[in-house]
């Protein structure tokens, strides 16, 4: 493969994409209130469509003919490159928010970071992607303080939503030794400054929600290495079950 | 012959699936019909990174450029990412007879934090509307309701 690293990059934002998509859609038909179920699934709409660009380049870069159907349904779960907290079950109307939010501006200022991108191909994503992803973050900032600055019963389970998922946040600024090249080539931005950028509005929002960060700040990672909470594997009997059960399908 | 210009005013019966009284042109979606190695390449830009309609449009570009006679390509790009600038004012205007509110010169400011735009309402043309949700019927629009006339109705939301 001619250039390893980015395919490996790529993979990781389709997967992100792909798998958090796939979590929302289980809010189909289940959404609290009608208007949500609908705002949950454009959402996911948004992220598998963002998902099926990433794919798609990923197949390029990796050159054995492959598309985003291919990477999408006929991988093994140790090949998802996604980070854990994207396959964290949906929970609650709360936990899916909380999920939603610390993904969507982490997601914010990385594509606001690859538009500059040196290579052609992920700055166009981006510049697309990010128009949807401003949407999705103010949506999901408005609903973490209207949760966490709202009821003692919204409140409470908004708190217990943060103390949950933080510990999956630190993978989502994982970067392994082969992209420092890709750094280096200006193809894509050091985490470090996503990071800030990240903190600041995760910040600013929890306090206008009066939610608090969990003092333990133990930290889980392994998604970016293709290793997976149990989680995984049921969705993906979910997402995969037509093209395993009828290969080649096509609608 | 077959020319640019015939493409074009074929092309111009070739509406969104979801919104038919928009062309493709009218939408913004359409960005380019150039003659290369032999065939028609049609060039077309999606609203949104998941919108469904895009492979019916793709189709249906096809179908009708079939029925001239021409053989033609798609090819979708992403960059430059498509804005509801490029919304034709004729398809502004389809939009509000068709009862969608077209979008409004800004990017929609949340409820919580700023005024939200304010949308004048396509049956009554009443300012006096508010937003129900900010996604709805379809990726590009918002769901938003009269409070003069009690019409709920779609807005089509700014992009940019």
């Amino acid at each position: 493969m001619k250039n390893e690293a980015l395919y490996n990059y790529v993979l990781r934002l389709g997967d992100d994409s792909l798998i958090l998509g796939q979590r929302l859609g289980e809010w189909c038909g289940h959404g609290p209130i009608l208007e949500e179920d609908i705002a949950m699934t454009n959402i996911s709409l948004d992220l598998i469509g963002q998902a099926m660009s990433l794919l798609d380049y990923a197949g390029e870069l990796e050159g054995q003919g492959k598309d985003h159907d291919a990477l999408a349904f006929l991988r093994f779960e140790n090949e998802y490159r996604n980070a854990l907290l994207l396959e964290q079950p949906n929970g609650d109307f709360a936990n899916t928010m909380m999920r939603q939010f610390l993904f969507d501006a982490f997601r914010k200022p990385l594509y606001e970071k690859l538009l500059e991108s040196t290579d052609k191909q992920i700055a166009a994503i981006a510049e697309k992607s990010l128009k949807e992803t401003k949407y999705h973050l103010k949506h999901t900032s408005e609903w973490i303080i209207r949760l966490g600055d709202g009821t003692e019963e919204s409140h409470q389970r908004a708190q217990t939503a943060l103390d949950h998922l933080w510990r999956y946040t630190n993978e989502l600024f994982f970067e392994t030794t082969e992209d420092v090249s890709l750094i280096a080539s200006g193809v894509v931005p050091s985490m470090n400054d996503i990071k800030a950028q990240w903190s600041k509005t995760v910040l600013s929002v929890l306090e206008e929600a009066t939610l608090v960060i969990p003092s333990n700040n133990w930290q889980f990672e392994g998604g970016r290495r293709g290793v997976h909470s149990e989680h995984l594997g049921f969705l993906l009997a979910d997402l995969q079950y037509m093209q395993r059960a009828y290969p080649n399908m096509k609608w | 012959m077959v020319t640019k210009e015939s493409i074009l005013s074929w092309l111009e019966e070739v509406c969104d699936p979801e919104i038919p009284v928009l062309s493709l042109a009218d939408l913004g979606v359409l960005r380019g019909v150039e003659y290369l190695n032999n065939e028609w390449l049609i060039t077309i830009t999606p609203t949104y990174s998941g919108c469904p309609a895009m492979k019916t449009m793709e189709d249906d570009i096809l179908l009708k450029l079939k029925d001239h006679g021409v053989q033609a390509k798609v090819q979708l790009v992403l960059s430059p990412a498509w804005t509801t600038d490029w919304l034709s004012e004729s398809g502004r205007k389809k939009l509000k007879e068709f009862g969608i509110a077209p979008p409004e010169a800004e990017v929609d400011k949340s409820v919580l934090f700023a005024a939200p735009t304010v949308v004048p309402c396509p049956r009554c043309n009443s300012l006096e509307t508010k937003m129900v949700s900010q996604f709805g019927s379809t990726a590009c629009k918002a769901h938003y309701q009269c409070l003069i006339c009690s019409e709920p109705f779609d807005y089509f939301k700014c992009l940019k």
